[in-house]
């Protein structure tokens, strides 16, 4: 008598639903341990972390503000993905994003104050949409491995920038980085911390959702994905949706990175390469690739980032927690994921 | 002269823990698995082992503990890309994650009650010191490899072993296939999950021992985030290397003078030229080239160049 592991002829649609709640509540038992472990209550930490992500309204902004670059990263590379086409370069495009703000911001003085916002955040999309177009060009061109390029032009990006905000861009006085950008030119504030990025982020998911799910293109995206024999029979370019893709989604990185810029620091500084870009990466897989989830899934990463804060607090651990608790969170996920195409099946006698 | 010797010497220093990472590295790759766990491996390792040897004295212990903890973070990797078919990127992703969360984390409960149980900021009483070969090490120049710590003597002894286990037995052989054509390496009968869960778990161990140089012998301490990238260094390196454990010590002897450049230049207080930025992602942008360039040329000159073949599918023998 033994296990096996057997494709389903279809996807499972209670699996869908099934696998992500069993596998939150097997984190949260994993977290538990944990937490009991280190000589905590696990009941008083999560009470901590909720309160800590969603207790006050002062709290609960910052956790929309870290969620906002987290969906949009989530959202771009999730573009490529549904290709099979590995972006894990978000984190440089979203770097790319933020040099292109800045040199509009610092450097483009012929703009009248208010045009400096709308320029600079277009400026970064192009900049993000060139720094994904290359691996994504190689790739078709030359089926140059996307994942590993992708990977290395990160921290091309993350040297560069640091090279501006510590050397050529640097402001005159002090060691803060770049010049801090003309007050008229930030992103606006709509509730408190929360920025007006969010409405361009939740437009985003709407978007992107009608293009990949009511249009051609994203019918073609989706083949080329699924089954790129089919795609190719039916006269789909896979070349150039894979550079189409990878504009898009280089683009949305780079937004999300001018946007982020414009809206918090106001100028090129240290901590540009906060992780967004990689934690977008795991949001678009947790999501399935489908942006209406990604919003779910960015809102509980970033509140376990924000509620990390309040364990050290209130309960004394160290805030490396929320990096624990975020990785419990994935294992199980990612143990489940293949129930939702395969099924356990259970051999009583080897037949030969 | 000097300014060269030292330089060298550095390079070896920080060498040692790129190579035996990226060694292991290699050795998971070939086998299709890919395993972007590597920053957080390397620094569990360098975590456990600085524990270790602070609470027991013992440093061999503590590269066992590392090798131990490198492996286990490895094996969930394993359990969760082979067995359960997972994403490789996102699970590469998700062990950095954990891994990092978990050093820091234990950093600040393994350490003396004095210090607040906080391993940030003690000191060991002992650490892998240099030995110098007599004789040799007086050798100009190249006398820098015979000045070094016994990490380094091991990593001698492992480096032609690696690339002969590799390239001349029927194991590397085994590896090669299963990284090549899991389903002509199934047909053949070798059990396919059973190789990749062996080499990754051993890739893990050699990230951890790649982990404990850092805290035993480079800089010998510990603190949050001490790898500061040097997991994705080896990533790099690996591909730098073209997958073959003989290269590796090419490249890491070049990524390993470049790093060193960049402190040897301006300790010796010399006016940069290259802004040491520039130095900084040297590596990669080097990386990305070496990988575009072989790939395009590979495809006029066959065999010439691959990352193997599998790598970062799963496999099933039902699977269509």
């Amino acid at each position: 008598m033994r296990f096996v592991i057997e494709k389903r002829d279809n996807k499972s649609k209670a699996m869908a639903f099934a696998v992500p709640v069993v596998s939150f509540i097997v984190s949260l038992l994993l977290g538990a341990i944990v937490l009991a472990a280190s000589k905590v209550n696990p009941f008083e930490a999560y009470g901590a972390m909720i309160n800590g992500a969603f207790g006050t309204a002062r709290r609960f902004q910052y956790t929309i503000v870290e969620s906002i670059p987290l969906l949009m990263c989530g959202l771009g590379v999730g573009i490529a993905f549904r290709l099979k086409f590995w972006n894990i370069g978000a984190e440089g495009q979203y770097i790319w994003g933020a040099i292109g703000i800045t040199w509009v911001m610092q450097f483009w003085k012929f703009l009248p104050v208010t045009m400096l916002l709308p320029v600079g955040l277009v400026v970064g999309m192009a900049l993000g949409a060139v720094w994904a177009g290359v691996p994504g060009f190689l790739k078709a061109q030359w089926s140059v491995d996307e994942t590993l390029t992708t990977l290395m032009l990160n921290y091309v990006a993350i040297g560069f920038a640091e090279y501006l905000y510590f050397n050529i861009w640097k402001a005159p006085l002090g060691n803060m980085g770049t010049p801090e950008f003309p007050q008229a030119a930030w992103l606006p504030s709509i509730w408190g911390k929360v920025h007006s990025g969010l409405y361009i982020a939740l437009a985003l998911v709407v978007i992107l959702w009608f293009m990949l799910y009511k249009t051609r293109w994203g019918f073609e995206l989706n083949m080329i994905g699924k089954n790129p024999k089919a795609a190719r029979y039916q006269g789909v370019s896979i070349k150039r949706n894979i550079v189409l893709a990878m504009l898009i989604s280089g683009a949305i990185c780079g937004l999300a990175g001018s946007m982020n810029t414009a809206a918090i620091a106001h100028r090129l500084t240290k901590g540009v390469d906060g992780g967004y870009g990689f934690t977008g990466i795991i949001i678009a897989w947790m999501a399935g690739l489908n942006p209406f989830a990604s919003i779910i899934v960015a809102v509980v990463m970033a509140a376990l980032t924000t509620g990390a804060g309040q364990l050290q607090i209130a309960m004394k651990l160290p805030e490396s927690m929320g990096a624990v608790l975020q990785g419990l969170v994935l294992i199980p996920l990612l143990a489940g994921s293949i129930f939702t195409e395969h099924k356990l099946k259970l051999i009583k006698k080897e037949a030969i | 002269m000097d300014f060269i010797t030292k330089l060298l010497a550095a390079t070896i220093a920080m060498g040692t823990s790129l190579t035996f990472a990226t060694i292991g590295e290699i050795y998971t790759e070939k086998t299709g698995v890919l395993n972007l766990g590597m920053e957080g491996t390397m620094l569990i390792g360098a975590l456990s082992a600085f524990a270790t040897a602070y609470n027991t004295g013992n440093l061999y212990l503590a590269l066992v503990v590392a090798m131990l903890t490198g492996g286990l973070l490895s094996l969930i990797h394993a359990f969760l890309c082979v067995t359960m078919r997972a994403n490789q990127v996102v699970s590469g992703l998700a062990i950095t994650m954990f891994g990092t969360g978990l050093a820091n984390f234990l950093g600040q409960r393994l350490g003396p009650v004095a210090n607040g149980r906080n391993l940030v900021g003690v000191n060991l009483a002992t650490k892998f010191d240099n030995i110098a070969i007599p004789g040799l090490h007086d050798i100009p120049i190249l006398g820098a490899f015979f000045d070094v710590s016994v990490l380094t003597y091991i990593l001698y002894l492992i480096i032609p072993f690696a690339w002969y286990f590799m390239y001349k037995t029927k194991h590397g052989l085994a590896i090669r296939a299963v990284g090549e054509s899991p389903r002509t390496a199934a047909a053949m009968g070798l059990s396919v999950p059973r190789i990749r869960y062996l080499y990754t778990i051993i890739g893990g161990m050699f990230a951890g021992i790649g982990g404990a140089c850092l805290s035993l012998s480079f800089t010998p301490s510990w603190n949050e985030g001490m790898t500061g990238g040097k997991g994705w260094i080896v990533i790099a390196l690996v591909i730098f290397s073209t997958w073959n454990p003989g290269k590796a010590v090419l490249g890491t002897l070049v990524f390993g003078g470049i790093t060193s450049l960049q402190f040897s230049l301006q300790a010796a207080g010399f006016k940069m030229v290259i802004p040491t930025q520039f130095l900084g992602f040297a590596p990669y942008l080097i990386t990305f080239f070496t990988l575009s360039v072989l790939t395009i040329a590979n495809q006029k000159r066959k065999g010439a160049f691959a990352s193997p073949a599998a790598l970062g599918t799963p496999f099933a023998i039902d699977d269509k």
